[in-house]
């Protein structure tokens, strides 16, 4: 297809997105199902960083949830300073009365200007010290994956042993006003909502400039062969760095608007195992199509919040084994579903024999052929 | 003077622990580069190989002893159905081997919520590991610490032993090495990754039964460890044991040193940040497989 062609496709899907997030959603869903998807949107704006960093990039990073945390909790604590009002403690704080200060890292998040850059510099400093260091030592693959996965787990434990001052297990919770809006009036909660739903399609059209643009093309190239791209002169260390970063802005961002939109942030929404459902999802839409991610994300916690409230045990068996058949056996996603069994069935037409015995595992190429440079199908 | 040598002794104890949960890893994912997360649930079913024992026998200590090959049985024959079912398949795909097995530990863990409920269970320690060693003066060195001590560095002393001076364990050595020239020569290297597997996990059972004297067993005892004994096989580096034998033995006294002057939360991340500035240091862990490949 044609650039222009794309374009225009690329084009037409975003305006049909903006329509149902815009126009549809607000009208067809009362208010509870429409926080709910403020939720989920949330989740996926973290999707569309992992589709870069990971999808494209190769980095498979499983410490998502620090960033998202991290945004998060910037937000949280200039809402709690806020409620409070000037001079006085948080509520939490005064409840522990282990304090009789606020901490000097609080202070400077008194001010709404700072506490709002900072939810999304903060991640990113924090992926760029990691990244940085990382990477260019060329620690790379599964070392990469295990140390984001040990940052999310000490991050966590981090949070839960400071309860003084981070609300330890509780996280921070109760918020009243969001910048002078009360946030339980349900007209705000809907302008969060639209806040959300906004900021996620800036975010998949970030992303979709990326892919398209030199750097998108280094990045896959990075992915496929990053020898090849160091000989012909680029450092792919820094290729990585910016991918992990801007997806670590991405996660801060989301962090922050999760906050007023859900109303609560603690340890347990950005540990190890939320930092995994966020692949999950990913997995599960196809990891290196723009929309896939941020489709599977969102299928993955409505259906969460769907079966899990009925059949807990059973969810937890059916999200397993959907992980382990996605990623082993489709590991485009499935959004690759109907490529593969079109080329399956081709095959078979060809005459090839492909034989019962050598069926799943076989087909899928050993790192995923991932979708073609222009996207913007679903 | 005392205190330090009390906090040395807690600092080796802890590595003990870390080097018998990680010593599995350090098999299969240190010699055959696969990463498996349901290591952890491993451990989980070597701690509930115990439980279920104690059912049986009345006695804690004979139980106990008769866990340790059970627990190496069960988990080695998960391990290896494992292998075969998933791992075998994804040899190519290294990171997403990683992925899949952690929806597999997701199911154990389930599985073990179904089967011993979510609670944790509490098994009993036999009479003879309850007590402390008195060394000179205030010093008291507990018996459970030192039984598990003695398991790792038997396990270690087996593990090498197997390794240098058996035939299994110069295929095992040949395949790290190369694979390719092992096919080659006549080793069926289909073979020797199951039966590595097998060992590897089986280790992982063996770790668990040891777990059971220092706490509860519960569904998410995996999870727990996990993170440390990778990070253990990391910074230990790839394709050597004494690597992982080292790296368990300083973390585990870093960790006691930071715990004993602040929290223990800190002394995670305290270990954390060392193992990032080490892996500055040493990129491909402490000892290091010579080759002359790029990646």
């Amino acid at each position: 297809m044609s650039r222009s062609g794309m374009s225009a496709r690329f084009w037409g899907g975003f305006g049909l997105g903006a329509v149902l997030l815009f126009g549809v959603a607000p009208v067809a869903l009362s208010d509870f199902r429409l926080s709910l998807l403020a939720r989920y949107l949330c989740l996926a704006m973290v999707a569309v960083g992992i589709g870069l960093a990971w999808g494209r990039g190769g980095l498979l990073t499983l410490g998502q949830g620090v960033f998202f945390g991290l945004g998060g909790y910037a937000m949280a604590m200039h809402l709690k300073l806020a409620d409070a009002g000037p001079g006085n403690l948080p509520d939490f704080m005064q409840l522990y009365g282990q304090l009789d200060a606020l901490p000097w890292w609080w202070r400077p998040f008194a001010n709404p200007v700072f506490a709002l850059a900072a939810t999304v510099l903060l991640p990113m400093l924090v992926a760029f010290l990691l990244g940085s260091l990382v990477f260019r030592r060329r620690v790379r693959g599964a070392y990469f994956a295990i140390l984001s996965q040990a940052l999310a787990a000490a991050m966590a434990i981090l949070l839960i042993g400071q309860q003084g001052t981070t609300g330890g297990t509780n996280g921070l919770t109760d918020f009243q006003g969001f910048f002078g809006y009360d946030l339980d009036d349900p007209v705000n909660q809907r302008m969060v909502y639209f806040i959300v739903a906004g900021a996620l399609l800036a975010l998949l059209a970030l992303a979709r400039q990326l892919y398209r643009s030199r750097y998108g093309e280094l990045l896959v190239a990075v992915r496929d062969a990053e020898e090849r791209v160091r000989f012909l002169g680029y450092n792919p260390a820094n290729v990585k760095l910016v991918a992990y970063v801007v997806a670590a802005g991405m996660a801060g961002l989301a962090g922050a608007l999760f906050v007023p939109a859900v109303g609560i942030i603690n340890p347990s929404l950005i540990g190890i195992v939320p930092s995994i459902e966020f692949i999950i999802g990913v997995a599960i839409g196809g990891r290196a199509t723009l929309l896939g991610p941020v489709l599977g994300t969102v299928a993955l916690a409505w259906a969460k919040t769907g079966l899990s409230e009925r059949f807990p045990d059973e969810w937890t068996y059916l999200q397993g084994l959907l992980f382990i058949l996605v990623v082993a056996f489709l590991p485009g996603g499935l959004a690759s579903a109907v490529r593969v069994l079109r080329e399956r069935l081709a095959r078979r037409e060809a005459g090839s024999r492909p034989g019962p015995g050598s069926a799943p595992a076989a087909a899928p190429p050993p790192e995923p052929a991932m979708a073609a440079p222009g996207e913007g199908s679903t | 003077m005392s205190v330090l040598v009390s906090q040395l002794f807690t600092g080796v104890s802890i590595g003990a622990v870390l080097l018998l949960i990680a010593l599995g890893l350090s098999l299969t994912f240190g010699q055959m580069g696969v990463i498996n997360m349901a290591h952890g649930e491993f451990i989980m079913a070597g701690a509930y190989t115990v439980y279920v024992l104690q059912q049986v026998i009345a006695s804690a200590g004979a139980s106990l002893l008769v866990a340790l090959p059970v627990a190496f049985a069960v988990a080695g024959a998960m391990g290896v159905l494992l292998e075969v079912l998933l791992i075998r398949r994804l040899y190519a795909r290294p990171l997403d081997t990683l992925l899949v097995t952690w929806g597999v530990s997701l199911i154990l863990q389930q599985l073990a919520r179904d089967i011993f409920g979510a609670p944790n269970v509490q098994t009993r320690a036999p009479d003879a590991l309850t007590g402390n060693v008195r060394v000179g003066g205030d010093l008291a060195l507990a018996n459970n610490r030192l039984f598990i001590l003695a398991l790792a560095v038997l396990a270690v002393a087996a593990l090498t032993l197997v390794l240098k001076l058996t035939p299994l364990g110069r295929r095992i050595r040949a395949v790290v090495q190369n694979r390719d020239l092992a096919a080659v020569s006549g080793v069926s290297t289909g073979r020797v990754d199951r039966l590595t597997f097998l060992i590897g996990s089986g280790l992982a059972g063996v770790a668990g039964v040891a777990l059971t004297l220092l706490g509860p067993i519960g569904p998410t005892m995996g999870t727990n460890v996990i993170i440390d004994a990778f990070l253990v096989v990391v910074a230990g580096g790839i394709g050597h044991l004494k690597g992982s034998v080292i790296v368990a033995f300083a973390l585990g006294t870093l960790q006691s040193m930071i715990e004993y002057s602040t929290t223990v939360s800190v002394a995670k991340v305290g270990v954390f940040v060392a193992i990032v500035a080490f892996l500055q240091w040493r990129p491909q862990g402490l000892f290091t497989l010579r080759t002359r490949s790029l990646a």
